[in-house]
């Protein structure tokens, strides 16, 4: 049977067994909103096409499946990028489509043409411009396997309007026959065997896991690794939930501001098992002073991920699930009891802790008061800046896809769409975006999303009238010049809420903190918008500052 | 130091952006870049010559395999290879200094490819080294045009 373009989207859309779809109209587009009206799936409309993108990313990240966005072309790609580099740098799972304009106008300079092939070419895993409808089909196919295998990233599929338009045989291959992308998942027998040798020799051994184990649903082998072994845990940011934070072998998060018992076992550690992490940056700092000791197995799926920032001893290519599952049945655990004991008095005496105050809410407090509220069983999306640090630190996350935040790029104006790409992922759970004033600005135009499909995210500002990240580093490291960081100009919140039809609710005082998040949890039919008012100045504690030692580690006491 | 790597890709359009994006993203330049078909009408080989700190190409090459449309990558410096260049040189050429010329071409088994009142245009192919030597050797009468192919590289077996 011939069907037109479109129609082929559509068609291979529900073969792949899509159920959401996020996006936003526009002229190249036409023919595919067309069939869009009356196809199977849920259309989420975004006001701006960055707000799509985001949400399918929280989707995506959320269930485990794989996000569509369509959008169309020229400024509707291009309102796609951040997104797409986020989801890039995340390795999260995503189909695009964005409209073209007709073929044999590409090139011309035509209205609404951007060479989004181009643009997005070093920020996704990979790209196409459809050149004929015959090789729709089988792109759409390619690029939702490529997109969700190996180290999964975003896919953008760039169809001009007249491709949309022309007319073939669908026929939607079965396999896919890619013969230059192989991702390897089986880990190399001799690799882990070594690796079990290393382990089992190990004095003062740490695992240090990542997002890798989150995307490859590795959560229930890493605890069991962990029971085997009874090796200590710490996570990245991105690794959050894999490992429960509330058992005592959890050292919580590493890094920047990570806890300091974390880092020191790292610094202090002889063996540093790394699973689907990338010792980026953030977590390393200075990297020659990073592990002084320590010999290192990496497990990565990426193989252009080890061997990239330190030097490994044992490097393991392959899915972290699988080859968790191979060091399972062979693993003998190591002789730790002195240093299990040692890091535990580190944990008891290096808590994570803030200074509470009865006059000023803390934003740390309210963080504290929400996962109290909700048990602990909501998923918490986040902004990026200080609140994102706050909702890693004062949080304990115990399931895997809890957590979503913009690590890698560090995304401001992430964290609400994707709440939505969260919410609609976990109709059964609540969904929380910790926000600042700063980032919530960025994408609040997404707020009439949640209200039409009656998602009842709690979006929880911790409004400090600052950039406060940024501050921060001002205040620590450039003579306190506030330079553009005081945000003290901002919408009345509540009322910009009940503009939209959420929700909104003012917290000044302390004592009110609780009533608010209880009455927010009571609201089940539209968003609700809840301004907390914190001390203005709150810093987030410990901080390793970038490029700097565990030795250089600023806390509270210090200053 | 120097790198001659030589990369495997599915022959489309688009390729040649994305291999010359990694390096282009590390501000490194090529020094010289041949690309052509292969025994397969489907598969394009790319010779790349780079200069950059070793850790640095090992993980662009790894990166490079990374992108789906390349089948694979390799590195020449490593390992023993044939090593080819081919070069147009146009002199400008007294009538009376022309037997020089032609001389040296000798040697170099350089072809007169062109010949004009003005201008002698000469081919020349080999290593790459060869080519540079020769071009030294042409100098003093004035090149008026240069071009080289960049290398192709191919490795023993």
């Amino acid at each position: 049977m011939k069907m037109t373009g479109a129609e082929i989207i559509m068609e291979s859309l529900k073969k792949e067994g899509v159920e959401h779809v996020f996006g936003y109209p526009g002229g190249a587009v036409i023919p595919i909103f067309h069939q869009l009206f009356n196809a199977p799936f849920n259309f989420y409309l975004a006001r701006h096409e960055q707000g799509a993108v985001h949400a399918a990313d929280g989707y995506a990240r959320a269930s485990g499946r794989v996000g569509v966005v369509i959008a169309t072309s020229g400024p509707g790609a291009t309102n796609l990028v951040t997104g797409i580099a986020t989801a890039y740098m995340d390795s999260v799972p995503l189909v695009l489509f964005t409209g073209q304009v007709s073929t044999e106008m590409i090139g011309n300079d035509a209205f609404q043409e951007a060479d989004i092939t181009g643009i997005t070419r070093p920020i996704s895993k990979h790209n196409y411009l459809v050149q004929s409808v015959d090789e729709l089909a089988r792109i759409i196919r390619e690029s939702f396997y490529i997109a969700s295998t190996g180290r999964p990233g975003p896919v953008v599929i760039d169809v001009p309007v007249d491709v949309s338009k022309a007319e073939t045989r669908f026929d939607y291959p079965e396999h896919v026959h890619l013969r230059s992308y192989k991702p390897v998942y089986k880990g190399h027998p001799l690799q882990i065997s070594k690796a079990c040798k290393l382990i089992e020799q190990a004095k003062r051994p740490v695992i240090y896991s990542g997002g890798g184990v989150i995307s490859s649903n590795a959560s229930g082998e890493l605890r069991e690794f962990v029971k085997k072994t009874g090796i200590p845990i710490t996570t990245t940011l991105m690794g959050m939930g894999a490992y429960p934070e509330t058992d005592p072998l959890s050292l919580k998060m590493l890094g920047m501001h990570g806890t300091c018992y974390a880092n020191q076992a790292v610094h202090d550690s002889d063996l540093l098992i790394a699973v689907g992490a990338r010792f980026d940056d953030r977590v390393t700092g200075k990297i020659s002073e990073f592990i002084p000791e320590a010999r290192v197995i990496h497990i990565d799926i990426d193989p252009s991920s080890v061997s990239k920032n330190v030097r490994v001893d044992v490097p393991i290519v392959g899915d972290c699930k699988q080859v968790l599952a191979e060091i399972n049945k062979l693993v003998k655990a190591p002789e730790i009891g002195e240093w299990i004991e040692r890091l535990q008095k580190l944990k008891a005496e290096n808590p994570l802790t803030y200074k509470d105050s009865e006059a000023k809410i803390k934003p740390q407090y309210v963080v504290e008061r929400i996962y109290a509220l909700t048990k602990g069983e909501a998923v918490i999306c986040t902004e990026v800046g200080q609140n994102q640090m706050w909702a890693a630190q004062f949080f304990e996350y115990s399931e895997p896809r809890t957590f979503i935040s913009s690590g890698g790029l560090g995304t401001m104006g992430f964290g609400f769409p994707a709440a939505i790409g969260a919410q609609i992922a976990r109709p059964d759970r609540r969904v929380f975006d910790i926000a600042g004033d700063g980032s919530i600005q960025m994408n609040v135009q997404e707020l009439i999303v949640a209200v039409q499909h009656r998602l009842p995210i709690v979006i929880a500002i911790l409004n400090n009238g600052f950039l406060g990240m940024v501050r921060q580093w001002q205040q620590l490291f450039y003579e306190r010049r506030y330079s553009q960081t005081c945000m003290s100009f901002a919408p009345d919140f509540v009322k910009l809420a009940e503009a939209y039809g959420a929700a909104g609710i003012r917290v000044e005082k302390k004592d009110e903190v609780d009533a608010a998040i209880e009455k927010a949890l009571a609201v089940t039919d539209r968003p609700t918008v809840i301004d907390f008012r914190v001390d203005r100045e709150e810093n987030v504690y410990p901080m390793v500052p970038a490029g700097k030692t565990i030795r250089d580690t600023i806390t509270r006491e210090l200053l | 130091m120097r790198h001659v790597i030589s990369v495997k890709v599915e022959n489309k359009s688009g390729v040649l952006a994305r291999v010359a994006g990694l390096f282009s993203a590390r501000g490194y330049n090529i020094d010289s870049l041949a690309v052509s078909q292969t025994e397969q009408e489907d598969v394009s080989m790319m010779t790349i010559v780079v200069r950059g700190d070793d850790r640095i190409i090992e993980q662009v090459k790894k990166q490079l395999n990374k992108l789906i449309d390349v089948i694979k990558v390799s590195d020449h410096s490593d390992h023993p290879s044939v090593q080819r260049e081919l070069a147009l040189v146009k002199v400008a050429t007294q009538p009376a200094k022309r037997s020089e010329v032609y001389q040296l071409a000798e040697i170099f088994r350089a072809e007169i490819v062109d010949i004009s009142l003005k201008t002698i245009t000469l081919e020349l192919t080999g290593e790459p080294e060869k080519i540079d030597n020769f071009i030294e050797l042409m100098r003093p009468y004035s090149i008026k045009e240069l071009i080289r192919t960049g290398r192709i590289s191919m490795n023993k077996e």
